[in-house]
């Protein structure tokens, strides 16, 4: 991306002023090396989301950031809806509330070695995923009404889980808001047989090992040490999600306009949070929160039942749930004055600092847990947010993930599945994917260094790195 | 041929064709042809292909489709989404389409397929939806007109 028009305020923060119909300047955090890196698309979404109306202090992006749909992915932006601020389809997306939790089993490498196979072959066995992958609960048009509203919490109450893994999840594991009445019934048709299912692409489920302490005081209030092995699910809301998305998308396209909304971009489609399509996708995107919690709570449970067949010692408690893909009502202090506002997150992640209320209380001392996944093979991280009231950057945002490098046809060029196995496999990390070619699209080379990512996410001030985590078993879809 | 990506190969562009085209993190989808008919149905086809190849999915099962939209282009998204609604529900790959375009607002369609095979089909991707990103349905010259769009996988 071109840095003509942008202010290096310091190494890992760029501001660029508000010209032309812009309400708030751009500020991307990253290093030049990660912005040299990044598509031109990222600068012109960041200016397209900084004129929608309502919008306060700034629009954001993460070291991440790259080309979205409307948003950049890494995009954040929040809107004050007594400014006629909006919500919008395009700044949450497709996957409302992907995201990832890590769970810690209390074991060490030398425990999961001697079963990795047998652990792989059972978690792939187990865990529902890929295309064409049914889930174990049917919901009815009562128990979708149920888990719609209660999130992880209907989860737990179905007997997948325990009330510990609600306070370890963010909004305790139920979205407030829900309004199911306008999920439609395409989307519940679609979830109707997806629930506890991993999905497909990026998404995956990974044995980890602690490979790295940055922070140990951090480390010790986690729960991690060194050696320790983890277990991280990465998906969202599967097809109901993805319908919901669908729909709006194509609906505040049209109503955009009605209200007064120019779009410079009709993927930015929107409508304002007090409106009738704006509310009831705010009510609808709830719902979405809510099947995501729910079913990575399952998958939880499903995760559990293998361990307790293959490694019955293991004691899987939860550290942490983060969404990525999410709007959210919340208060943040701008210009010294707190404000109610709708922070959209687009492939970024919440990252609340020490002593934030909606913390559990084990952890309120450290700041939330900030999980960002790496790509099949590659490391993982966990951050702790930063900051207070007074000093969050981005409303307490951070990135998610590192970005493909290339497009899957051209990964699909340079490698092939069978291959990327193999090759993982002589380096101890075991990969159980039903496709050759999945597995090439998500092959590590496609992806970018995600360890730039994290090392610019802490000096920006927007999380601090406690742990590195490499995978010993890869399942997806 | 590559496997792909489905080649004019030394005919008239307006054979029609499906292909890919760059996108970082999901995949552009286009479908040429003769008429707009026909560019709708190799579009569907780049839909296949984003999953699977569509030469191995058999034409065991015939659903029929009908959507509207308030133009042509939305008209593509509509039809897309429409396609990835019955492959998730149904849970089924469609390699054969047959499409009518009426006014450039309502589409007709049938699509002939099978139920998913994993083993057999390997499935790389599950589409999530149509997105209005690089859009475009247009006669690009006589008698060639072009479909395209970026799907979120």
């Amino acid at each position: 991306m071109d840095t003509t028009g942008w202010i290096n305020v310091s190494e890992t923060e760029w501001r660029y002023p508000p010209r032309g119909d812009m309400r708030v300047p751009a500020l991307l955090y990253a290093t030049a090396d990660l912005i040299a890196d990044m598509d031109d698309k990222v600068q012109a979404q960041m200016i397209n989301v900084a004129t929608l109306p309502g919008i306060v202090a700034g629009s954001y992006a993460m070291p991440d950031a790259h080309w979205g749909y409307g948003f950049p992915i890494g995009g954040v932006a929040a809107f004050a809806p007594e400014e006629g601020g909006v919500i919008s389809a395009g700044g949450v997306g497709f996957d409302i509330s992907c995201g990832v939790r890590t769970l810690l089993s209390g074991l060490t490498r030398s425990d999961v070695e001697p079963v990795k196979e047998k652990l792989a072959d059972a978690l792939a066995a187990r865990i529902p995923a890929g295309v064409g992958s049914i889930g174990a609960l049917h919901l009815d048009d009562g128990e979708m009404e149920n888990m719609l509203l209660g999130g992880a919490g209907w989860a737990v109450k179905r007997g997948y889980g325990t009330e510990a893994d609600l306070e370890r999840t963010e909004e305790l594991g139920i979205m407030a808001g829900a309004m199911p009445e306008n999920v439609s019934a395409r989307a519940r048709r679609r979830q109707q047989d997806e629930m506890g299912t991993l999905g497909s692409g990026n998404h995956y489920l990974e044995l980890q090992r602690v490979a790295a302490i940055y922070d140990a005081s951090a480390a010790d209030a986690f729960g991690l040490g060194l050696d320790d092995i983890a277990v991280s699910i990465h998906c969202g809301s599967r097809g109901l999600g993805h319908q919901i998305g669908t729909e709006f998308l194509a609906k505040m396209a049209v109503t955009a306009g009605q209200h007064g909304i120019v779009l410079p971009d009709r993927e930015l489609a929107c409508a304002p949070l007090n409106s009738d399509i704006g509310q009831q996708y705010l009510g609808a995107m709830r719902a979405a929160v809510n099947c995501a919690l729910a079913n990575r709570q399952i998958i939880t449970h499903l995760v559990r039942s293998v361990f307790a067949d293959v490694l019955p010692k293991a004691q899987l408690k939860l550290l942490y749930d983060v969404s990525h893909n999410t709007c959210k009502e919340e208060r943040h202090l701008v210009d010294g004055v707190e404000r109610r506002l709708f922070v959209h997150r687009k492939g970024a992640t919440r990252a609340f600092g020490p002593g934030h209320p909606d913390l559990p209380a084990e952890l309120r001392d450290v700041g939330q847990p900030v999980l960002i996944g790496g790509s099949m093979g590659t490391q993982s991280y966990i951050l702790a947010g930063v900051g207070n009231a007074e000093s969050e950057r981005a409303f307490s945002s951070a990135c998610h993930g590192a970005g493909r490098r290339m497009s899957r046809h051209q990964a699909l060029k340079q490698w092939r599945g069978q291959a990327v196995v193999e090759e993982l496999a002589a380096r101890g990390i075991l990969i159980r994917s039903p496709s050759w070619r999945g597995v090439a699209e998500e092959a590590p080379g496609a992806y970018k260094d995600v360890g730039a990512v994290v090392d610019a996410a802490d000096h920006a001030g927007l999380a601090r790195k406690v742990a590195r985590l490499e995978p010993l078993v890869c399942v997806k879809g | 041929m590559e496997l792909f990506e489905q080649q004019a190969g030394g005919k008239s562009m307006t054979e029609p064709h499906w292909e890919h085209f760059p996108h970082q993190a999901d995949v552009g989808v286009r479908g040429r042809g003769p008429t707009r008919d026909a560019a709708f149905e190799q579009v569907a086809l780049a839909l296949t292909g984003a999953v699977c190849d569509p030469h191995i999915v058999r034409s065991i099962d015939r659903i029929e489709i009908d959507c509207a939209a308030e133009d042509e282009e939305m008209l593509l998204v509509a039809w897309l989404n429409a396609l990835i609604y019955e492959m998730a529900t149904r849970r089924m790959l469609f390699g054969r389409y047959q499409v009518h375009v009426a006014d450039g607002r309502h589409l007709r369609a049938e699509a002939w397929g099978e139920p998913v095979d994993v083993p057999r089909h390997q499935p790389a991707v599950e589409p999530k939806g149509a997105t209005v990103t690089e859009l475009r349905v247009a006669e690009a010259s006589a008698g060639h007109w072009l479909a395209q769009c970026v799907v979120d996988v």
